[in-house]
């Protein structure tokens, strides 16, 4: 009796430590830098909740993160008529929430009452709203819908992938979710964790059974933590914690390729409401002295050196990774200090020894700003700085905290030059409307112009005007095509690099196809897979 | 603890020295970029390396401890200065002189030190050229730190007033400020003496941790502060023990500082 009680407990202690085994097997661990700010979906800014949201939210259409074309999801046919102002979608049959409620019209009916609900103020929402007014959406039966814009949105559908759709009927509210996880615990300020959705409508589903966040800012600790198999993967690495795991884990270490981030300086160009001193208004004013302060920097050398090799150099806005929206024709501006010499000397500068003076005799200097504690960034302006001492600039190099500097650069305007970033989730220019057109609060050189103040801004306004509201994915190609050659004679943004996606996988995760497009490693989580070796 | 005193002041002696004549150890300048040279270990060209922009680090240390021990110290002696005028005035003021001391000096003793400077690095004009900028955040460091060594001036002013001399000299009718400093400074001199070195270590770590938030002595100019930065990441510490070189020179250069005011204590 004895032994076969014994037997009976070491039957169960296999059985529960084989479990505990598989539990752990199929789950998969990282850490996120900051926690979410919200859950709601509809009201996601930063990246943290839009990973959540990405992960818990089901959608009509998705952006494929791999080839960068939009598939349906929980659609049949989503079509997008001629004069790009009414989409027209088949839902599919038989999808429900998390909860086991249904889904039908009358939840994408639902969804878009609350995102443009004017009191909720969700930016997804302003996405939507084409010369201040959103769309009408209408349910055609229970699983036809049609969205009907005021004015042509050729993007329309990529729009969708920012809208996950909520239950109209569900007690759990924002809770109950259509994508492949949902979110079953929270610890604020430490952790949450994500649990595959029993409902989910794509057969099979995930075959990760848990996703164990938690909440880290410190990259070291976070690199850290993956040497010792604490967590599963890292995206978004630094290039110097990147080179550190690469010499120690050579097979773990990811570089993705050139991301769709930009790195790049400006000069005031404001003309009114700004303290600059008229003379140097003129100069940043000049195309020939931006021209010649971009060809005196060594992109080759900000690329090496604050960036580790780990980028590219930059001709324009968008990365060759960008498949749709990058001009092949243009490459990075080269290092040319004798040209840069040349085209100031056009413009009436002259070398007095080692410093450069304009027409009128004054010492030719500058301040560029930038955001204290961004180390390459910080880097690239003591390169910047040293290479323009070359052509007689003397810069003066300024760190201020983030929100000083957005101060200056968005409001007081009281700065010369700034070196700063554009994070872009979306490879379609049309989403930068608030960067391109001279009225623009975003357009950083000189913003809010109450018409074109040069005739190439005129241009570019008109180009992407046809670049929003073409039906024609070649127009639009073509017109991008233009203003990108527009920036490229004009430089009122100088671009120097596009830093590149590095990231770090543990080899227990199987199936992770790095992309671009954020979640860089998790995009196809539904395809990823834990297996830990015992 | 003499011999402790002796040995600090050698240790200071020798810094100074070195920074005062960077060229004794090494002729490179501090900004200078050896781009081919870029993260190199110690050699003989390069004692302790080169940084990240291909800089000289011994050049860089020998520039950064100059900037941070001519300014440091002018930053702690001007703070005395204030702390000793505002302490032995309100030391023979009256009941309201005193309470507003108390007042003032509370509220500057709360004050977020490090919050502020980075406050007025925000708000400092862009044509301020880097040593400018430089002198003003150690001007502030110094405006700012007059508390403390005001209080203990204070109360040793109070302390002093109640004695026999005191009272005799202002019996023959002595006052104001002829009787503050013929009668009160001597006393009160080698108490400002160790407070001034005790603000030194303190206005240097101030200055470092502005550098390890970026916002210390612009570039490319060099300080203690934005030399120890490369000390964020953990990994290049562990894989770069030379880097500790700052660290090392700012414990030394601290530890003296106690050292020295500590012996200064004691004296007085």
């Amino acid at each position: 009796m004895k032994n076969l009680r014994a037997t009976a407990v070491l039957v169960l202690l296999s059985l529960l430590s084989a479990c505990a085994g598989t539990a752990q097997q199929s789950e998969l661990r990282f850490i996120l830098r900051s926690e979410p700010k919200t859950l709601n979906p509809l009201q996601v800014e930063d990246e943290f909740s839009e990973l959540i949201r990405y992960l818990t939210g089901g959608f009509l259409v998705r952006i494929n993160r791999a080839t960068q074309v939009i598939v349906p999801e929980l659609c049949e046919t989503a079509n997008l008529s001629r004069d790009a102002r009414t989409l027209t979608l088949q839902l599919i049959k038989g999808a429900r929430f998390s909860d086991g409620s249904p889904f039908d019209s009358a939840d994408v009916v639902h969804t878009f009452q609350q995102l443009l609900s004017p009191d909720l103020h969700s930016a997804t929402g302003d996405s939507f709203r084409v010369g201040g007014s959103g769309p009408v959406v209408k349910a055609t039966g229970q699983h036809g819908v049609t969205i009907q814009f005021p004015q042509p949105v050729p993007g329309a559908l990529r729009l969708l992938d920012q809208v996950p759709m909520l239950s109209s009927r569900s007690k759990e509210g924002i809770r109950a979710v259509l994508g492949p996880y949902m979110v079953t615990e929270q610890k604020q300020g430490a952790s949450m964790l994500l649990r595959r959705n029993p409902n989910y409508w794509r057969k099979p589903g995930p075959s990760i059974n848990t996703l164990r966040i938690t909440y880290q800012s410190n990259r070291e600790l976070e690199a850290l933590a993956f040497r010792r198999g604490e967590i599963d993967l890292i995206s978004q690495v630094s290039a110097p914690i990147w080179e550190d795991l690469q010499k120690a884990l050579p097979q773990q270490a990811v570089d993705i390729g050139p991301s769709l981030d930009q790195e790049f300086l400006w000069f005031n160009q404001v003309t009114a409401g700004t303290k600059l001193a008229p003379q140097k208004k003129e100069w940043f004013r000049m195309t020939a002295f931006r021209k010649a302060v971009s060809l005196a920097i060594n992109r080759p050398d900000l690329v090496r050196i604050a960036w580790r090799g780990r980028a590219v150099p930059s001709a324009g806005p968008m990365p060759p990774s960008n498949v749709m929206f990058f001009n092949k024709a243009l490459k990075p501006h080269p290092y040319d200090v004798a040209q840069a010499k040349k085209l100031l000397a056009g413009a009436g500068f002259r070398l007095d020894g080692s410093t450069l003076r304009d027409a009128r005799g004054t010492p030719v200097s500058f301040s560029i700003l930038t955001n204290g504690g961004n180390r390459p960034r910080e880097q690239m302006a003591a390169l910047i700085q040293r290479d323009l001492k070359a052509i007689g600039i003397a810069v003066n190099i300024i760190t201020l905290d983030f929100p000083a500097l957005i101060e200056r650069i968005t409001k007081t305007f009281d700065y010369e030059a700034c070196l700063f970033g554009f994070v872009l989730a979306d490879p379609d220019p049309g989403y930068q409307s608030n960067v391109w057109p001279s009225s623009a609060a975003n357009h950083q050189w000189n913003p809010r112009q109450p018409k074109p103040e040069t005739l190439w801004e005129a241009e570019i306004d008109k180009l992407m005007l046809v670049q929003t509201t073409s039906g024609s994915q070649t127009e639009r190609r073509n017109a991008f095509n233009r203003v990108q050659e527009i920036l490229y004679e004009q430089e009122p943004f100088l671009y120097l690099v596009h830093p590149n996606a590095l990231a770090a996988v543990s080899p227990a995760v199987q199936g992770v196809r790095p992309t671009i497009l954020r979640p860089q490693l998790l995009w196809n989580i539904e395809n990823l897979k834990v297996s830990r070796g015992k | 603890m003499r011999v402790a005193r002796l040995a600090a002041m050698a240790v200071l002696a020798v810094v100074l020295l070195l920074s005062a004549f960077p060229a004794l150890v090494t002729a490179d300048p501090s900004d200078e970029q050896f781009r081919n040279d870029i993260d190199l270990p110690p050699s003989l060209r390069y004692p302790l390396g080169t940084d990240d922009l291909g800089r000289n680090r011994m050049a860089r240390l020998l520039h950064g401890t100059r900037t941070s021990l001519l300014l440091a110290p002018a930053a702690a002696a001007l703070s005395v200065v204030l702390a000793c005028s505002i302490g032995l005035a309100a030391g023979g003021g009256g009941r309201i002189a005193v309470r507003l001391f108390e007042s003032v000096a509370d509220l500057t003793g709360s004050l977020p030190w490090l919050l502020m400077l980075i406050g007025l690095r925000a708000a400092l004009p862009l044509e301020a050229s880097p040593f400018a900028t430089t002198a003003i955040t150690f001007a502030m460091l110094a405006l700012l730190g007059w508390a403390g060594p005001a209080r203990v001036i204070r109360n040793l002013a109070a302390n002093l007033r109640e004695r026999d001399f005191t009272i005799q000299a202002r019996a023959l009718g002595q006052g104001g400020w002829r009787f503050s400093t013929k009668h009160l400074l001597p006393h009160v001199w080698p108490v400002a003496a160790a407070q001034f070195w005790i603000n030194l270590p303190v206005f240097i770590l101030v200055e470092a941790n502005l550098g390890l938030l970026g916002m210390g002595i612009p570039e490319p100019y060099a300080s203690l502060g934005n030399q120890l930065r490369d000390l964020e990441s953990y990994q290049s510490v562990m894989n770069k023990p030379w880097l500790l070189a700052p660290a090392v020179l700012l414990t030394a250069v601290v530890s003296a500082s106690w050292i020295i005011s500590l012996t200064a204590e004691e004296t007085a």
